[in-house]
């Protein structure tokens, strides 16, 4: 996983973790964590697939645009691995 | 003045249930006609839930900032930390945030209500509130404001979601003017918005 990663802009029914607000921005991962069981399967009593989860850092720039209340603040969040893709 | 005032009663709970209360209600019967668990485990583990309180976090905090060797291990793996402080944090994965000159953390959970309930007890009521929630990720400075916490200027915000399995508590600085005291004394400025970022610790004295 490089490390500009931009979060998918899906948007599937069900129990997701990925937050509405992230998607289809881009970030840099902070760290790595897990694996931890897929809870779009996992919450569903379904066999749940372990998959990495990476902590993101976003720029408030990144995120809100020009309407950013402090543009160099930033937000992390834990987004599982298959909601990313390289953004280099 | 009279002195037979009373606060206003809180009003009953006569509307009709919701479908997730029917929902809980139905599930824990049946768990319970099935044998999986009893009314006693139920309450016990009520009761050991509520037992834990952000006295515990402050333990943790001034732990920290008295010994260096133990804030290392708390910011490398943070519960590995408190079960070697004693704690019985269940399953929890936490992660330790230190604020430091010019960096203040807060945390949020945008999608519920994630906390780190099994070391500090439950959240507080606003912590789980929509207002919170939504505006904590779009104006942190704003909530900051009302919450009376004023940063140096230059100091950058950073805003924890914690989306999935993570739980995270605030180390916040420790206070100028605390040299000198105790793990004890300094646990008592440790607040519990301290710990969430949405406060500072006290002053001593």
């Amino acid at each position: 996983m490089t490390s500009r990663v931009r979060v998918r802009n899906w948007h599937p029914p069900g129990h997701i973790r990925t937050p509405a607000y992230l998607r289809g921005k881009t970030g840099t991962i902070e760290r790595k964590l897990g694996p931890f069981p897929n809870p779009e399967q996992l919450d569903y009593g379904l066999p749940a697939k372990n998959l990495a989860l990476y902590r993101v850092r976003f720029t408030m720039r990144d995120i809100w645009g020009t309407a950013a209340e402090a543009p160099d603040d930033t937000l992390e969040a834990e987004i599982y691995a298959h909601w990313l893709e390289p953004a280099d | 003045m009279s002195h037979d005032h009373h606060t206003p009663p809180r009003p009953d709970n006569d509307e009709p249930l919701t479908y997730w209360q029917t929902m809980e209600i139905a599930v824990r019967e049946l768990l319970i006609e099935k044998g999986v668990t009893t009314p006693h485990e139920i309450a016990t583990a009520i009761d050991q839930m509520d037992a834990r309180s952000p006295a515990d976090g402050a333990r943790v905090i001034a732990h920290a900032w008295t010994d260096p060797d133990f804030k290392a291990r708390l910011l490398a793996d943070a519960s590995a930390a408190c079960r070697e402080m004693g704690f019985d944090i269940g399953p929890m994965h936490l992660i330790a945030l230190e604020n430091r000159p010019g960096l203040h953390n807060i945390v949020v959970c945008t999608l519920c209500s994630c906390y780190p309930r099994y070391l500090i007890g439950p959240p507080p009521d606003w912590y789980k509130s929509r207002a919170y929630r939504s505006r904590t990720v779009r104006e942190p400075r704003a909530v900051l404001a009302e919450f009376g916490v004023t940063l140096p200027q230059g100091t950058e915000i950073r805003v924890h979601d914690s989306t999935a399995e993570m739980r995270y508590i605030v180390l916040p600085e420790r206070p100028t003017g605390t040299e000198g005291m105790d793990k004890v004394a300094l646990a008592k400025l440790v607040t519990r918005d301290s710990m969430i970022g949405t406060g500072l610790p006290r002053q001593p004295g």
